[in-house]
């Protein structure tokens, strides 16, 4: 079964349509009422390396407990974010302007309290790349990247605050989660139930760490390369006006740079045209969620924001 | 769908606070893992009390799970984990121990970045200013 590592990720342009969608329930499983010995002995030596044809049968063999991804425990999820976040930034430099990811962090801290998600394991933290390219990536648990180029689209600190909330939203419904194949999930739990109380061994760390590796190349190819289902990006548009609205940010701020954003997106790119539903899709599916009226612009609100971004 | 009794704090490092807020002064932190008894509830926040501890006060409810979270496993626990996901375990499965294996075999991806980003973040009191300046809620 093929996945994406490091170096495939590296080289992915052009190559798409590894991962299928990911919506619907994953870990359906596993393993009720056998014995670890039993499990082990049907898996032989392929513990770590179910494709989804063994892992149903697992299921199957176990009595199928139905279970969804919401098993991965956000310390699980952390530390899947850890190494997403650390293969994007294999791809991306960090933008070395403390004053300027200080004040993404400012903002983007602040959308994540006023989400319905406001703690994770590790926390939300912001991270400018130093790339043209119209991106933002937001890894399990709230490591969150974006770009400067995308951060061009923005006008206003209400802009940016859109842009970090859509982020936090995708963080908030574990959308990154949900880009992990059942099979994988199968797999981690059957290492689980082998490995018992005790530490982990040699040859059970090694499937394990592999499972690990499938798991986060299923969702970097998803951040990268194929992108969540429209179903998806409503979810985190929709969370996004919230947060917003919640802050007294205005909300309208997400379709202006969403206009921007259309006007210089080129179509077929590599950036957030391959990953996102268009542009104008997002604003008409947002436009009914707005209030009838724009709060007033507040002006030390935009002095900040032309102070710390205007050179990014 | 009625309040657990008791809730697991499943967070890093959770904080206890005087107020249904995170405005509200932190009393106590309590560590992950660790079981509180849910009192109260008031739109996402939770009000708790730590057994054994004189510690009350409020926690988000993204903080606590309705799993009992299990420090140190023993082989029922693992198994129920496994099967129901009625508990679950705490530093178990993708691990420390897991990404330190991912980063010996994979020395060319670098988390010097991210270390970083999670070792900084802005105090409450920074929000708070930062929140005030910008005419913004909190």
């Amino acid at each position: 079964m093929r996945h994406w590592n490091r170096r495939q990720f590296l080289g992915w342009g052009g190559k798409a349509g590894l991962i299928g969608i990911c919506s619907g329930p994953l870990w359906t499983a596993l393993l009720a009422g056998c014995k670890t010995t039993e499990i082990i002995a049907g898996m032989g030596q392929s513990v770590g390396v179910l494709d989804e044809r063994q892992a149903q049968s697992v299921i199957r063999a176990g009595g199928a407990v139905a279970r969804s991804f919401e098993d991965i425990t956000p310390e699980q999820e952390y530390y899947i974010g850890r190494t997403v976040g650390a293969v994007i930034l294999s791809k991306y430099t960090p933008y070395q302007n403390d004053e300027a990811n200080r004040y993404v962090n400012m903002v983007g801290t602040l959308a994540g309290l006023a989400s319905d998600r406001p703690e994770t394991f590790g926390g939300y933290h912001f991270l400018i790349l130093d790339s043209e390219e119209i991106n933002a990536f937001a890894a399990p648990g709230g490591l969150i990247f974006v770009t400067r180029g995308m951060l061009r689209c923005c006008g206003s600190e209400d802009a940016v605050a859109a842009v970090l909330a859509h982020e936090v939203g995708h963080v908030q419904h574990q959308h990154g989660l949900q880009a992990i194949k059942k099979s994988r999930v199968t797999s981690a739990l059957t290492i689980l139930a082998a490995e018992g109380a005790k530490t982990l061994g040699g040859q059970e760390l090694a499937q394990l760490t592999e499972v690990f590796e499938e798991s986060v190349s299923d969702v970097v190819s998803t951040l990268v390369a194929n992108g969540y289902s429209r179903a998806s990006e409503r979810e985190a548009d929709r969370a996004a006006v919230t947060v917003l609205a919640r802050l007294g940010y205005d909300s309208a701020a997400l379709v202006d740079m969403l206009e921007i954003m259309g006007a210089r997106l080129t179509p077929g790119g590599s950036d957030f045209a391959k990953t996102h539903p268009s542009p104008q899709s997002r604003i008409a599916d947002i436009r009914p969620l707005l209030p009838k009226t724009r709060p007033a612009a507040v002006a030390p609100r935009q002095r900040r924001f032309e102070q710390v971004l205007r050179q990014v | 769908m009625s309040t657990p009794r008791t809730m697991s704090v499943q967070v890093k490092t959770g904080q206890i606070r005087s107020t249904p807020s995170f405005l509200g002064a932190i009393v106590a932190e309590a560590p992950y893992a660790q079981q509180v008894q849910v009192l109260e509830e008031k739109s996402g926040w939770m009000r708790v009390s730590v057994p054994g501890r004189n510690v009350q006060g409020w926690m988000h409810g993204s903080a606590l799970s309705a799993k009992r979270i299990v420090l140190q496993a023993g082989a029922d626990d693992v198994q129920k984990a496994a099967t129901t996901g009625e508990i679950a375990l705490a530093g178990k499965g993708f691990n420390k121990q897991v990404e330190d294996q991912y980063r010996a075999q994979n020395k060319d991806v670098d988390f010097t970045w991210i270390d970083r980003m999670q070792k900084s973040s802005a105090s409450m009191t920074q929000l708070r200013q930062f929140a005030k300046d910008g005419q913004l809620n909190m």
